[in-house]
């Protein structure tokens, strides 16, 4: 077998890894952790990137391992965890199925995209076109941590887990988007933390809970 | 065939048979300087097994024969594993007896007589621990073999000495998968072991206990064969694990030189190997009963994890 | 014409319809036990080893045919013996000879059908299985197929007082003859227009693709709801109990593997070529079928429903590994093909012995203490030695431990499975590696399952007093639970003679059958190019001489005092029978597990309760989910029909004189 040249290696263990850390999200409870996961989650990528950035000589590549670097490893977890502190939720409640059944439901979610992303990945020319399987069974596995929770805090989460997965995605595809477009979706991203946590604010007060099953209540016909 | 490597494989149970308690004295030793107690001797399994050779079996008034046979037959068992593992060399006659699937099903024929042995005699302890023993086992078992069939994708056999020397042989390289699977194993082999997320080798108290719940009614040499058996199933275990995802230093020939090369590095690995688990064992807390089947589910998901990117990445 | 009557075919035949005579002689003297039992039914037995002698010898012949001048007129029923008869002959032979041994030591005196026609019914049964297996025709084939159904639906209601077990015969006739429309129609599918229904006319008819997925769907499910795939299982764990127990051995080891020789003569036979894409059908319900089937075995607490659970996992297996050997086949992967269906027809010949074993086990213990449930046994190693011992072979065997023969075929299954990488499939090769874990879930399920039958009925303490009046199984019966035992020790042991058997009996059916590695005859090496290998008798031979010299070194070394004492109480002092685990207690991390499986009704008593009870009833979902609905939907359907029923018999010769006007009608 012959074997890959280092740098690739690397980045195919740094994808597996980004892999394993949609599971521990999956399964998290503790949304203390769950952010810290996440801010992990960011590292890997950035490293991703400069290693990508390293191999490929695209220097805006080290713009965005920059823009990873400050926005989801270091501001957005702070602000996170500083909304935690706020709001007093540390832990989510009981997850909406068993543990144990959303993992194997998750396995089969990453058979359908490693297969899924087989075409794809043919068409592509990237030396990581392989790592797209993996991206898209990050997002789709981010989508099912959404669906999974109760609490709005780790839903977020989740919805920047998939932002994650789509920055790889990407990365692996093509070598990383447009920079104007990073920039606008980092852009977005941003704005989207800073009005979600004002709503945080806004439905503890309404419901003294972040717990969105009181959202329930808004339904039309009650 | 010739007279050497039958005095090698020979050689090979012995080793087998006389490290593993001292391995189980090992990790002991480890647990108890990493929580801040006074250690046992490095021996103590040794004299523990000899003291309960010296002394009278008592047995229960309606244990029948089965009783008095299953601790042969596991410990039986378990020599026969540590034969056919190749924890020193490859290629000894043995080694060819069994694949790695072959090896799970030899275990999986100590568990069904321990389990047997311990409803022999008609109390709760015993088919309790007897039921909860078999649990662990079938929930083990699917664990374990996704972590055989990266090897086998890997190396294109389940053939252990196989698996080895072409791992030992190539080129290095980062296999995420391999790594994956090897935190699976290593679940599952503390799992199997009776070791402490799943269960505590050090608790008598019966209702959260396993291994030592179906123990309970042996004494004597009956119950020195069965710890016996364990340290030798522990010391198996780890020896797949090192066959596996640590192969270098392997013997791949019978000659003298290479087999004490093999056996110096066998007792390094081992020292390793025992901190660790002894380690895992020290920071993490024992688990309630119905929680070992979300431990290993944990572990069939690395393996499958494993799985998973060997076929799309091919690492 | 000494040599037409030498030939394997004939001497085939001729011992099928000695199986006949046997039962017609059966009702010379019908209410003699001691005849039936004495003489018949060892001579029957006689004729089973004779037979498996003779199929055994004739694997590897190319296939001979025959056309027997009986039947309708123009209609003659043709007859053919190649290699994959031959193995269901062998199978059919040796199962039955075990069984019928001991079924002469075993029926007695007044269980509801006299002895006599019980024994017509039980060697018709043999007869009819036996000439499905030889048929090669359509008409043939679909006699021997409803004589095999009807005769067994007589011995499984042989105590036709009991209103239960009148239901349960029901039930199995009602799904078996829905099964055999599926059949019917499937070799409907399969003439391709020629309207001749040999098996010649089929295997030459050109099908168009579609037409054949059709038929190979018919026969799954028409040969699928015999066998026991869920959803068609719901009459296995009623009529299996329901029967005597050499009736539910034959069944069960027996019976529901004509199942799977149908399903193979038309899937690789008749049809010719599988597309690869219908193996996914089998392998799908094939390991729905092992889980769920293992998964309720677990919770049963009737020593009898808990094998018949258990033989719907095997099945599920062995399906699984049709499935298996259909999408290597198709994708052109001849060796793991190959190796797939071997692994089935070994485990279909292994499930045979050991099945067997363990319903005539059952059988055993029925008789010695009249009891099924497992709550009121225990202990029986105590009381009948013999039967717990061999019967320990055949739960061992089951559970898929080596080096007995239940793993010999799992573990072929699991080789084949490790191809799945090589597969050009998307998506099948990552869910593969998945069906090899359900497959190992099941397997070691079946493990648990085999240690809560065994523990629970033959060790611990006695679970009733009268228990300890039980006496062991007679000699005839020993024999006959021995014979078994030894099928399952030997197809253990020595798989590396009986694989190239097998290999040259699914070489015709389009196979390339292995090559196996023949450097020594006590190393099976199945894939060389895989190194991989297995050794039983390496495992056994170390395995004893580590017991033995043990024994001898605690002997020689150590002193050998034993001393007897009470078990361990705790200090407690009052440790009595009734509180060792039940059958109950045994499956409940089952029920806690696989929860969503279950339709469990529960009553907990009350901390105040003075008679506390407890009641736990596993409910099938499947039963109630779509059969009942079924049931409901033909009972609604029959009842808007039911308006024609005007008992007015000028109505009814209405009805006549209209049919005959429009029949008319139509012929003009």
């Amino acid at each position: 077998m012959e074997a890959l040249p280092f740098d690739l290696q690397v980045l195919n263990a740094l994808a597996a890894l980004l892999l394993l850390l949609s599971f521990a999200m999956l399964s998290q409870r503790r949304i203390v952790t769950l952010v810290d996961l996440l801010a992990v989650q960011g590292a890997l990528l950035c490293i991703a990137t400069i290693l990508l950035a390293w191999r490929t000589g695209a220097t805006h590549l080290y713009l965005s391992a920059t823009l990873t670097l400050t926005l989801k490893v270091i501001f957005l977890p702070w602000l996170l965890h500083r909304l935690i502190r706020r709001l007093g939720v540390y832990w989510d409640t009981e997850p909406l199925f068993n543990t144990t059944g959303t993992m194997l439901i998750g396995v089969l979610v990453v058979v359908f995209s490693f297969g899924l992303a087989q075409p794809i990945a043919a068409l592509a020319s990237t030396a990581t076109r392989n790592a797209i399987g993996i991206a898209v069974a990050v997002v789709l596995i981010a989508f099912m941590t959404m669906i999974t929770r109760r609490k709005a805090m780790s839903q977020v989460v989740g919805f920047l887990s998939m932002e994650n997965g789509l920055f790889f995605g990407a990365m692996s595809a093509t070598y990383g988007m447009p920079m104007i477009v990073e920039l606008g979706v980092a852009l977005d991203v941003l704005v989207a933390m800073l009005v979600l946590g004002v709503f945080f604010f806004q439905i503890r007060e309404q419901f003294d809970s972040l717990d969105l099953k009181h959202l329930e209540s808004l339904k039309e016909d009650q | 065939m010739n007279a050497f490597d039958w005095v090698a494989q020979i050689l090979g149970i012995l080793v087998a048979l006389l490290a593993a308690p001292l391995f189980l004295g090992w990790v002991n030793q480890c647990r108890a300087w990493l929580q801040n107690k006074s250690a046992p001797p490095l021996l103590q399994p040794y004299r523990g097994i000899r003291k309960l050779f010296y002394k009278d079996a008592v047995i229960a008034s309606n244990a029948s024969q089965f009783f008095r046979l299953a601790p042969y037959v596991v410990f039986g068992t378990m020599v026969t594993a540590a034969a056919i593992i190749p924890s020193v060399a490859t290629r000894l006659p043995f080694t060819r007896a069994a694949d790695a699937i072959a090896l799970v099903g030899l275990f999986a024929t100590a568990r069904v007589f321990v389990s047997l042995a311990a409803m022999d005699v008609g109390t709760a302890f015993g088919t309790l621990g007897a039921r909860r023993e078999m649990m662990i086992g079938f929930l083990a078992e699917p664990a374990l073999l996704m972590v055989i069939f990266v090897a086998s994708l890997i190396s294109a056999t389940t053939a252990l000495p196989a698996i080895s020397e072409l791992l030992a042989t190539q080129s290095l390289a980062l296999y995420p998968s391999l790594a994956f699977t090897a935190v699976a194993f290593t679940m599952v082999l503390l799992a199997e072991n009776a070791r402490i997320p799943v269960d505590n080798p050090a608790t008598h108290l019966e209702l959260t206990m396993i291994h030592e719940a179906m123990l309970l009614e042996y004494s004597a040499r009956h119950l020195a064969l069965m710890e016996w058996a364990a340290a030798l199933k522990l010391f198996n275990y780890v020896c797949i694990g090192l066959a596996m995802f640590l192969p270098w230093g392997l013997a791949t020939s019978q000659e003298p030189f290479a087999l004490t090369v093999a056996l110096l590095l066998l007792g390094g690995k081992l020292v390793l190997a025992g901190a660790g688990i002894a380690l895992i064992e020290t920071v993490s807390a024992k688990l309630r009963v119905f929680r070992a089947p979300e431990f290993l589910a944990t572990a069939f998901l690395f393996a499958v994890l494993g799985l998973l990117v060997r076929l799309l990445l091919g690492a | 014409m000494i040599q037409a009557l030498s030939s394997p075919l004939t001497l085939c035949l001729l011992l099928l319809t000695a199986w006949g005579i046997i039962g017609l002689a059966g009702l010379i003297r019908p209410s003699s036990v001691a005849f039936a039992g004495r003489t018949l039914f060892p001579l029957g037995a006689a004729c089973g080893a004779a037979l498996a002698f003779v199929a055994a010898t004739s694997l590897a012949t190319p296939g001979e045919q025959m056309v027997l001048p009986i039947g309708l007129p123009d209609l003659p029923v043709h007859v053919r013996l190649d290699g994959l008869s031959s193995a269901f002959l062998v199978l059919l032979g040796a199962a039955a000879t075990g069984i019928s041994i001991f079924a002469a030591g075993y029926f007695r005196r007044g269980e509801g059908t006299p002895p006599g026609l019980l024994c017509l019914q039980y060697h018709l049964f043999l007869a009819s299985m036996g000439f499905v297996l030889v048929a090669d025709d359509a008409y043939g084939f679909m006699l021997a197929w409803e004589t095999m159904a009807l005769s067994s639906y007589f011995l499984v209601t042989t105590q036709h007082r009991i209103p239960e077990i009148r239901s349960a015969g029901f039930l199995y006739l009602l799904i078996a003859h829905v099964g055999a429309i599926a059949i019917l129609l499937s070799f409907g599918v399969m003439q391709g227009g020629s309207w001749r229904f040999t098996f010649d006319a089929m295997r030459s008819a050109q099908l168009e693709p579609g037409w054949a997925a059709i038929a190979f769907l018919l026969a799954l499910f028409g040969f699928g709801a015999k066998a026991g795939i869920v959803p068609m299982h719901v009459w296995l764990p009623e009529a299996h109990p329901a029967a005597p127990s050499p009736v539910s051995a034959l069944m069960s080891g027996v019976m529901l593997k004509t199942a799977l020789y149908g399903l193979l003569r038309v899937t690789f036979d008749l049809l010719g070529e599988p597309a690869w894409w219908w193996g996914l059908v089998p392998l799908a319900l094939g390991l729905f079928t092992a889980l769920y089937g293992v998964i309720f075995a677990a919770a049963q607490t009737d020593m009898k429903r808990l094998l018949a659970y258990s033989s719907i996992e095997n099945i599920g297996i062995i399906i699984a590994g049709v499935g298996l050997a259909i999408v290597f086949a198709g994708s052109g992967m001849p060796t793991a093909a190959s190796l797939a269906m071997i692994a089935v027809l070994y485990h279909a010949l292994n499930h045979a012995f050991m099945k067997s074993l363990l319903f005539l086990g059952t059988g055993a213990v029925l008789h010695a203490t009249g009891e099924r449930n497992l709550g009121r046994l225990g202990g029986l190693i105590h009381r009948m030695p013999w039967v717990a011992w061999l019967t320990l072979i055949g739960a061992l065997a089951i559970a898929g431990l080596p080096p007995l023969n239940g793993f010999v075929s799992e573990w072929l299954l699991l080789q084949s499975f490790l191809f799945a990488d090589e597969l050009p499939r998307a998506f099948v090769n990552m869910l593969l590696p998945l069906g090899a874990a359900l497959l190992v879930l099941a397997a070691a399920l079946a493990g648990y399952v085999m240690v809560k039958f065994f523990g629970v009925i033959f060790l611990g303490q006695p679970r009733e007093a009268t228990l300890r009046s039980a006496h062991d199984a007679g000699v005839v019966e020993r024999i006959g639970l021995a014979w078994l035992a030894l099928g399952c020790v030997l197809l253990g042991l020595l798989p590396m003679q009986i694989i190239p058997l097998l290999s040259r009996v699914i070489q015709p059916l389009g196979f390339s059958g292995l090559v196996l590695d023949d450097g020594s005859w006590w190393l099976l090496v199945p894939l060389p190019q895989r190194h991989v290998s297995y050794a039983p008798l390496v495992f056994l031979a170390v395995i004893l001489a580590v017991v033995l010299l043990t024994i001898a070194a605690v002997r020689f070394f150590y002193h050998q005092r034993v001393r007897v004492g009470a078990p361990w109480d705790c200090g407690f002092g009052r440790l009595n029978s009734r509180m060792q685990d039940t059958a109950e207690g045994f499956g409940q991390p089952i029920r806690h597990l696989f929860n969503p499986f279950f339709a469990m009704i529960r009553e907990l008593p009350s901390p105040f309760d003075a008679a506390p009870r407890y009641r736990v009833v596993i409910g099938d979902r499947i039963w109630r989910g779509l059969y009942l609905p079924l049931g409901a939907l033909v009972r609604r359907v029959a009842s808007a029909v039911a308006w024609l029923q005007q008992g007015r018999i000028a109505t009814y010769l209405l009805y006549s004189f209209v049919t005959l006007v429009t029949l008319l009608a139509l012929m003009l």
